[in-house]
């Protein structure tokens, strides 16, 4: 009696608190929760309409959510090692890792970009980005996996990548930090001499196969190209680049790269670029580099390359012009008709549009050039401006765009996002995000067909969202709804990593195209052992090679003997043909080897050195059955 | 009685014995039977079909992951070797394929019942050894099994559904199971239709 009278108070204080007149932003809010619980619900057994992938940042891997729910799925690991799941440590992976710097197991993902065909999301491939030691990643949406890595020589800081043209013909990848190209110990104040350059690298992404090759690149002035987005339809030829630190300061940037009113914005035609290099007119030039690619159910192949064509922006007129955009911008965004180019300057107090048509009416005529930089021309601001808005807000980096005709904005410094109008550049509508959002993300925001309809803005600093766990808060997005005329901040969530750039994909495109296990028949490993029957023991010296099954509930063959100091691979074939069923593999006290997740009709290769004689357990760490706690065995080492 | 098992079928009924024969080639080529189970870690189910001469999962891999779920019960791995049975019975429909073809030589009524009599015996004895099949199968449980339940069998219905632990079973004929069955039907009306022709002509 007493619980269901509270009941009746507390429902009464919401309906008060619910129905006080719009006098406070709390008030507002508390309606708005209690509604938007019900938009972000997805009932148990129910699925999410939308994929989020995102870039884990400092982490160096992706993260898979389901929107709305905002449920964390995966995590894909591609830069960084994974010990749940042996990524970067097994014999099959540690190869994706390899660069010309040797292994190198961490990174700083920034950038995930989906394949499209036709300026339209296709649920192929995403693509990631190192940015700490160049490199480029292709992953697999049929098995979420890691299926290849490019290192990108010639570059340092790997920056304003990977982004697609409209068809995913290539991907390009620039220069953050300009370096000595070739790489020299020369004076850091030579950087303003043009000691320092940049590069523009085209690489090709072959459309049958994903693998992925460079094509050419292009040396460019020794700027800090930050971001990057290729055109559509009309524009479809060319690809846009952001630039900052045009000033070539090489001390306290944060003073002398935020000297110049503007900075830069590379228009790259890609097309006319690939011309050049047919007619000769790239040059052989060096670097080293590696490919790394992960064949499914085959250890990793990495491939040592050297040298790439080099283009010189003035032997291939036509190819680069450099738009003024105000200034040290960030985002460079091209609307899904492929018109408009927005600048998002993150010291600027507007929010500059380009427009395509005018920059094609204008680029090669003299007197809408102010100069030229080491052979490309530099068009003047107002020449190539379709408009600006006005006072939007403070720091604006990253636009996308809902498909009817408005785009959004997020802005670091005052924290929010903007809505404005393409065309009239009038800002509709403020939305708060709560403390310094970096990106954001529409779902098919940067796709000729935005499926619109969810926004995720994704925070730097998250301060007091949620209940402290120690001093490195936890990272955080917001999920708004943007499929009515106003949109509305549906939930917060916490995040993997820095969530630094996403890409949101409805779900149907992929949901039905992932694999559920491997096929046993078509397994190719060359340590693979389809059949019980077949498990076996090999001894060559002093390395044993143990042909190893896993089923439920145990392992095959179970008990084995060495001596220490033998080097023993256990290549464990799981032999399920079962959705969800891995088996696990661990050793106790092993050094140099995390864990094995072994996908159904996958193999996996664990190398373990036999230490100082003693016996030592091994076992299955993925809970797999209900007599899982059983599958472990002994491996006995004698001295 | 007599002269209607001599009595010749009509042209009609004869080519419905014909079309009885074509259809039952069918099912060399589909199920007969079908076993299905669902359980919660199962979502999607699992199946298992009783063809004329195999056993196979409805999926490449239900049969594997049926066995596996099995073995935690001591229960015999299905292989389509386990039921002897399997080896003559494409012998069996081929001679029932032979009966309706030679009809069409011979097309007395008596040959129609002779098919009655011959898809009835088919069916009791195939329904029979099924079920002792089952029987076998869901009772022969290894002594030493990881799972052994006080009482538990885990024989499957022969005919609709049942519970056994978090498992429901289902067995029901499958497209060539349903094929036999109406062979059996167009026979009987046959017979029902050549009864009722002698009872006119006799007028
Ligand atoms: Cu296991």
């Amino acid at each position: 009696m007493l619980k269901k009278s509270n009941l009746i108070l507390v429902t009464l204080g919401i309906a008060l608190f619910a129905f006080v007149p719009n006098c406070k932003k709390g008030a507002a809010t508390a309606t708005l929760a209690s509604d938007a619980a019900s938009r972000v619900y997805v009932a148990p057994g129910e699925k999410d309409e939308v994929y989020a992938f995102l870039s884990g940042g400092f982490s160096g891997q992706m993260s898979v959510y389901g929107i709305p729910s905002a449920r964390l799925f995966k995590i894909i690991p591609v830069f960084s090692v994974f010990p749940e799941n042996g990524y970067g440590f097994d014999e099959e992976t540690k190869d994706m890792l390899k660069t010309t710097h040797g292994y190198v197991p961490w990174d700083d993902s920034h950038h995930v970009e989906a394949s499209m065909t036709d300026g339209k999301q296709d649920g192929r491939w995403m693509f990631l980005n190192a940015n700490n030691t160049p490199r480029l990643a292709r992953i697999d949406l049929k098995t979420f996996e890691t299926k290849e890595i490019l290192e990108i020589p010639n570059t340092a800081g790997n920056h304003a990548s990977p982004f697609a043209t409209e068809n995913t013909e290539y991907l390009m990848a620039a220069t953050r930090f300009s370096v000595p190209v070739p790489q020299a110990s020369v004076a850091i104040d030579s950087f303003s001499k043009g000691g320092f350059k940049g590069t523009v690298t085209m690489v090709k992404v072959d459309k049958n196969t994903g693998r992925l090759s460079i094509e050419l690149q292009v040396l460019v002035p020794g700027f800090d190209y930050d971001l990057s987005h290729c055109g559509k339809k009309k524009s479809h030829d060319w690809c846009f680049f952001s630039s900052y630190n045009s000033e070539q300061a090489h001390k306290m940037l944060e003073v002398g790269a935020s000297k110049k009113d503007k900075d830069f914005i590379l228009a790259f035609n890609w097309v006319r670029a690939k011309e050049c290099k047919d007619q000769g007119k790239a040059y052989n030039f060096g670097g080293e580099y590696v490919n790394n690619f992960h064949d499914e159910n085959k250890p990793a192949v990495s491939t040592k390359l050297s040298g790439v064509k080099m283009l010189n922006p003035k032997d291939c007129p036509g190819m680069m012009y450099y738009m003024p955009t105000p200034k040290s911008p960030h985002g460079t965004d091209v609307d899904s008709t492929g018109e408009y180019i927005v600048g998002g300057g993150k010291l600027a107090s507007v929010i500059p549009v380009h427009s395509f048509s005018k920059m094609m009416e204008v680029k090669d005529k003299k007197e809408h050039h102010s100069t030229e930089i080491e052979g490309i021309p530099v068009l003047k601001y107002e020449s190539t401006l379709a408009g600006e808005v006005q006072k939007p807000c403070l720091g604006p980096l990253h636009t996308e765009f809902d498909g009817q005709g408005y785009a959004y904005t997020s802005c670091f410094v005052s924290s929010e996002v903007v809505k404005w109008k393409l065309g009239t550049w009038e800002v509709v509508q403020h939305l708060p995000a709560y403390y310094s959002v970096g990106h954001l993300s529409i779902v098919g925001g940067s796709s000729t067909e935005p499926y619109g309809k969810y926004l995720i803005a994704m925070n730097k600093i998250t301060k007091d969202r949620y209940l402290p766990v120690g001093m490195e808060l936890p990272q955080s997005a917001q999920l708004y709804d943007i499929s009515s005329g106003k949109a509305e901040l549906l939930s917060d969530f916490p995040t993997v990593g820095e969530p630094h750039y996403s890409q949101m994909i409805p779900a149907k495109l992929i949901m039905d195209k992932t694999a559920k296990l491997f096929p046993l028949e078509e397994n190719k490993h060359p340590y693979a052992t389809k059949n019980e029957n077949d498990a076996k023991i090999v001894r060559l010296g002093s390395t044993i090679h143990i042909y190893m099954t896993a089923i439920r509930s145990h392992f095959k063959p179970d008990i084995i003997e060495a001596r220490t100091g033998e080097t023993l691979y256990f290549h464990v074939t799981n032999l399920e043909q079962d959705y969800d069923i891995p088996h696990g593999f661990a050793i106790g006290g092993a050094p140099n080897m995390t864990n094995l997740l072994i996908m159904p009709g996958e193999t996996r290769t664990f190398k373990w050195v036999a230490p100082k004689p003693g016996v030592y357990p091994f076992y299955c760490t993925d809970f797999c059955s209900a007599l899982h706690q059983e599958m472990q065995q002994y491996i006995r080492v004698n001295p | 009685m007599k002269t209607l098992l001599f009595q010749t079928l009509s042209k009609r009924n004869r080519l419905l014995i014909l079309g009885v024969g074509l259809v039952l080639i069918s099912v060399y080529l589909i199920p007969i039977w079908s076993i299905s189970i669902a359980a919660p870690q199962y979502p999607e189910g699992l199946g298992m079909q009783i063809w004329i001469n195999k056993i196979t999962g409805a999926t490449p891999y239900d049969l594997k992951n049926i066995n596996l779920l099995n073995h935690y019960i001591g229960m015999q791995e299905i292989v389509s070797e386990s039921i002897p049975e399997l080896l003559f019975m494409p012998y069996v429909l081929g001679y029932l394929i032979f009966g309706a073809f030679i009809t069409e030589l011979y097309p007395k009524v008596g040959m129609a019942i002779l098919g009655i009599i011959n898809l009835i015996i088919v069916g009791l004895v195939g329904l029979s050894d099924f079920w002792r099949w089952e029987y076998n199968y869901g009772h022969n449980l290894n002594p030493e099994a990881p799972i052994i339940v006080e009482g538990m069998a885990y024989q499957p219905p022969l005919l609709g559904c049942k519970v056994m632990l978090n498992i429901t079973a289902c067995s029901y004929p499958s497209y060539g199971g349903i094929i036999l069955g109406l062979s059996l039907a167009v026979l009987v009306y046959i017979l029902w239709d050549e009864n009722r022709r002698k009872k006119t002509n006799a007028v």
